[in-house]
This record gives C-alpha cells, structure tokens and sequence, in this order.
C-alpha cells in the first residue's frame, strides 16, 4: 500500500514538481518514460516518490520516446492506468506512436512541457512541439501556471478514463516559465485528489480473459474512414460533455473554475489578445495596465485546444474591434496555425474585428511587458482605421531588422 | 511588487536559495516565484535567478526585471557579470567579498554612489557548513537588509525548509545564517 505524502495547504512548488505530485495522487498503474529536458524532474521526481513508497505501481525505464509511448500504450491496452511526460525532441519521436494511442481509444495522459524543436538545438520553451501532436487525435488541455498544471493533470485522467470518451489527453505547460517556476500552490489531500480521479474502471482489456480482444488491427478503405470518422465524432461531441462535467465538479471541490476558453476584462473590451500559455497570464497583467491608461484592452486563451472551442472563441471575440492572434512556433511558411484557426472562426461571425498575427517567443525568447504592450497599442491603430496598419503578420522580440509578412 | 536577482555560478545554490526564500514568504501568506536561467547549465558557469513577491496572484511571466535587490553570491561575478543591468535608482545590493565596502568600490566603480553592502558569505559558508555554498548566509544577509522577517521567524521557517536534511547540516545553515545576518555591512 503506497505511503500518505501530508501536503502544506500552500505548497512552493515549479510546475513540473505540480505535475508529478499529481501523478502520484491518481496512483496510476504503469508509467513508461525516457526523460528529457525541460520535462525531467516530472520522471525524476515520480521515480523518487516511488522508491520513497508513496507509488504502487510500475515506472519502466524505456530506450527512447518512442518506446516510451509504446510501453505506455501496451499497458494502456492492457488495462490500467498510465501516463507519461515529455518534450521537444523526444515528443517528436512518440509521434508516431500518438496517433496509435488515440486510434486504439486508449486513455494515457501525457505531460508535453513545451520547448522548440531542433535545429538549431534549444533547451527553451516555445509551442512547436504542442502544434506538432494538435492532429494526433489527442485531446489538448493547456496550462498557464503551476497550480494549474497540478489541477488538469488531475481532470486529465478522469476526462481520458471516461467510458463516453477514451481518448489520450495531453496536459500542456511552457518549459521553464511554467515548469522550472516555483509559485504557490495549493494541493489537495492525497485522498481527496484520488477520489476526484475515482478508480481506473478498465473497458476492453486486452488481458481479461473471459473477453479477449484485439489492438491494433488493420482496417483499409472498407473500415479505416469510419473508424477515423467515429474518433472525430468522439472528440467532437462526447469529450466536450465529459471536459464540462469534470470542470464543474472540480470546480465544485475547490473552486478553482476552468473553462474551454479563458477570458480576462474581455466584458467591454475593443482590443484583444489571443495567447497560449503563460503568456495569457502576463497579457492579462498588461492589460490591466492598459486599462490604467485609457485603452479598452482584453485576453483570450483557449484552455482546450482540442477539442477546438469554435463557439466559445466565437462568443469571447463577439464585440471587439481589432484582435491580435499570438503564435509561439514558427509558422514556416503561412499564417500562424493559431491565427487560422481563430480567423476562421471570426469568419462565421456577425462582428468582423480586424485579425492580425503576431510570432513571439521562440527559443524562449522573453516575452515582455513592453512587447505586449506594443500589440495592444498597434491593435488600437487597427480598431481606429477599421482595417489592419500593420502587415498581417509580424515577429516580435526579434532582434534585427522588423520582419513581417502578408 | 519586491523584485529580487541573484548573481550565482551553477553550483553555488542560488536557485535553492531562491526557492527556499520563496518557501519561507509563502508561509506568510504572500504569493510568490522563483526562477532562474541557467544558460549553458554547466557548473561553474554564471547564472541569474529571480525572485519575484507580491500580496496578488503573480501572473507576470516575463524574465525581464528591474530588481529592487540585487543578490551577489560569486565574488568575481561582481567584476565579470553586469550586476547593474536594468536597474532602478533605489535597487540595493548585497555583495559576497573577502573586500571592505570602499575597496569594493574602488575596484568596481559602476557601484559607486549606490547602495552597497557587502558580506564574506563564502568564508561564512566554509567555517558553519564547511563548504562554499554561500545560499544560506546570503538569505541571512537579505533578512537584515530588507527587514523583510525578524530573524528568529526567518531562522524556524528555514528549518522547516531544510527540515530533509541531517540535524548537523541544519544547525550549520542556521549558524551561517546568523553570522550573515551579523556581519553584513
């Protein structure tokens, strides 16, 4: 029986700390894991409290990524519970071994602390690896702190382990800003926490005898398109109803409220900025300031990715003027992929804001107060002229010559 | 907003001592955040880590800072890092040296006409805890600068901070943070 941990009621934890303290609560059966920077401490310190015996179950060490997914998807299959964390290059490699774990309904849960991907080498937080697994199938919750972090990670399982869902979920945070930060934290009790994730109830396993099943099996044109069809109806539809339920009752627990997409003085706003991340918290700290100076400034984040909250953007950017659209990824060779998405949506609105797009970030490039303030200063020049006065897109915080595209 | 930057090589403990501190503030009820760079995360290399402590919720992300207490723990780094950049007319800073205040000054003109107090918290470090890691005396040094906590508070709470460690390392940590606390002028 895994050993009690008596946690402070605030805790000063960095988000990778919160993570793993989170990974402990839900006692999760196998966890398969290749460590890599900035996410290590995660595996680090879940492989402490297990050899501390606060951890019942099994930690593999694999030889990659990718048979650290791989692992992660046999005991999945097999029937327990189970969740790994990553970054970067090694999130590149499980790649492939993602679209296996969300087609074969398994409900892993994987930390993805945000870092650039090679070359050149950086160790640094930017979304590139988030934006490459968007199409994986998984659903997406982000983070924008530690104590949330700690928070989805706990939602994560219950929102995978559903019966009406059964799909992987990726718990996002930024590398470094987010996960080597301490900030204040306030845990629940390893009782409590367990109980909101309730007991793993296995639903196909492929070792219950009495039932024997099949993973992983071939379907071409006769069945492949239903089946991709039936993931994308499950996403769409059953993981919306479950993400909401398991929002109100933690909320409930503790009153900490999430929604698919975050708002901040958005009520009158005529500017908006939409951001992952941590970035959205410090937008809402500028926008603050903004306020203080006479401009109607406001922030929006999507808190879930994927499912795509359509409705919810909709509704959060139905009266400002001008928005601008945050993307921390190079973008190589369009529009920001945020920034689409976002336009897209605005497109089916009665309220055309003009939308513009901002690179920012990358590498771990800062991402100031200054520079925020200077996308809301130029969003009020496009909200005045009611059409954009910027190029279309723009890198901000990049040194050198002003680039900017469209 | 009281905004802190700590001036370390990768070894020498800055990032415990920010998070400890951050440890110790929080148990006040404040918010807090502890951060650092750790550039090529090499020991040995010069590194910057940050506090930040406020009565909000901090949602300020940026790395940027302009500190009110610049914290040196190397005492080459007071020569060979930019321990002024960014800061503000009232920033103070605490600097280990073997060096008195006026040679200090000498040597390093860009600190003249600033506040400036100076402490040996590697000489501390290696008689209390035997070796150089001048994290704890520092804290020791901060606590009599900026008043922040009455010493014997700030010496329970970082007990509790170190509470994993062996009796004997406590006890040193504590003798350390005293003689700091003392010494620093």
């Amino acid at each position: 029986m895994a050993e009690i941990m008596e946690l402070n009621e605030v805790e000063v934890w960095d988000g990778n700390m919160a993570a793993s303290q989170a990974m402990r609560q839900a006692q999760i059966d196998v966890v398969a894991a290749y460590p890599i920077t900035p996410s290590t401490p995660i595996v680090q310190n879940y492989a402490q409290f297990l050899a501390d015996g606060y951890i019942d179950g099994e930690f593999v060490m694999v030889e990659s990524e990718h048979a650290a997914m791989s692992g992660c998807v046999g005991a999945s299959a097999a029937g327990g519970r189970v969740a790994t964390a990553t970054s970067s290059q090694g999130f590149a490699l499980m790649v492939e071994v993602l679209y296996q774990a969300s087609g074969m309904r398994l409900p892993i849960v994987l930390n993805v602390v945000n870092r650039a991907l090679a070359a050149p080498l950086n160790v640094n937080g930017d979304h590139s690896d988030m934006y490459l697994g968007r199409d994986a199938g998984w659903i997406n919750l982000c983070t924008f702190n530690p104590q949330e972090a700690y928070d989805l990670n706990l939602c994560a399982f219950k929102i995978a382990e559903d019966h009406d869902v059964r799909l992987p979920v990726m718990v996002h945070q930024d590398g470094f800003i987010s996960s080597h930060t301490a900030q204040n934290v306030r845990p629940l009790s390893d009782e409590v926490a367990y109980n909101f994730i309730g007991d793993f109830k296995p639903l196909n396993s492929m070792l219950e005898p009495k039932k024997p099943v099949t993973y992983g099996v071939q379907t071409e044109e006769d069945w492949h398109f239903e089946h991709k069809a039936r993931q994308h109806h499950d996403l769409m539809v059953n993981s919306v109803t479950v993400i909401e339920k398991v929002f109100s009752e933690f909320k409930e627990l503790t009153g900490r409220e999430y929604k698919f997409v975050e708002t901040y003085n958005m009520e009158d706003a005529e500017v908006a900025i939409v951001a992952l991340g941590t970035s959205y918290e410090s937008a809402k700290y500028t926008s603050d300031i903004m306020r203080s100076e006479g401009i109607k400034a406001g922030v929006v984040a999507l808190r879930v990715l994927r499912p795509y909250p359509h409705e919810q953007i909709l509704k959060a950017l139905e009266n400002v003027k001008a928005v601008a659209v945050l993307d921390r990824s190079s973008p190589n060779g369009a529009f920001g992929a945020l920034y689409n998405e976002v336009v897209a949506s605005m497109y089916q609105s009665n309220n055309r804001p003009i939308v513009t797009n901002y690179i920012y970030g990358l590498g771990g490039r800062d991402f100031t107060l200054e520079d925020i303030k200077t996308i809301y200063l130029e969003l009020v020049e496009n909200a005045k002229a009611n059409k954009p006065t910027t190029p279309l897109q723009q890198f901000i915080g990049l040194r050198g010559p002003k680039l900017s595209f469209f | 907003m009281l905004e802190i930057r700590w001036h370390s090589r990768a070894g020498q403990g800055a990032v415990t001592g920010a998070k400890g501190l951050a440890d110790v503030v929080s148990k006040t009820g404040k918010e807090v955040q502890a951060f650092a760079f750790y550039g090529s995360a090499k020991r040995g290399a010069a590194m910057t880590a940050y506090n930040r402590v406020d009565d909000k919720p901090i949602l300020n992300h940026e790395k940027f800072m302009r500190p009110d207490y610049v914290l040196v723990i190397d005492p080459a780094l007071t020569f060979t890092a930019d321990i002024t950049a960014n800061e503000k007319e009232t920033t103070k800073y605490i600097i280990t040296t073997h060096l008195s205040k006026d040679e200090i000054l000498q040597l390093q003109p860009t600190l003249q006409g600033k506040e400036v107090y100076v402490v040996d918290c590697m000489q501390i470090s290696l008689d209390t805890i035997g070796k150089a890691i001048p994290n704890t005396p520092m804290l020791g040094a901060l606590i009599k600068i900026s008043g922040m906590f009455e010493i014997e508070y700030f010496k329970n709470a970082m007990k509790h901070v170190l509470k994993k460690l062996p009796q004997k390392i406590i006890d040193a940590n504590m003798l350390a943070i005293e003689r700091a606390y003392n010494e620093v002028k």
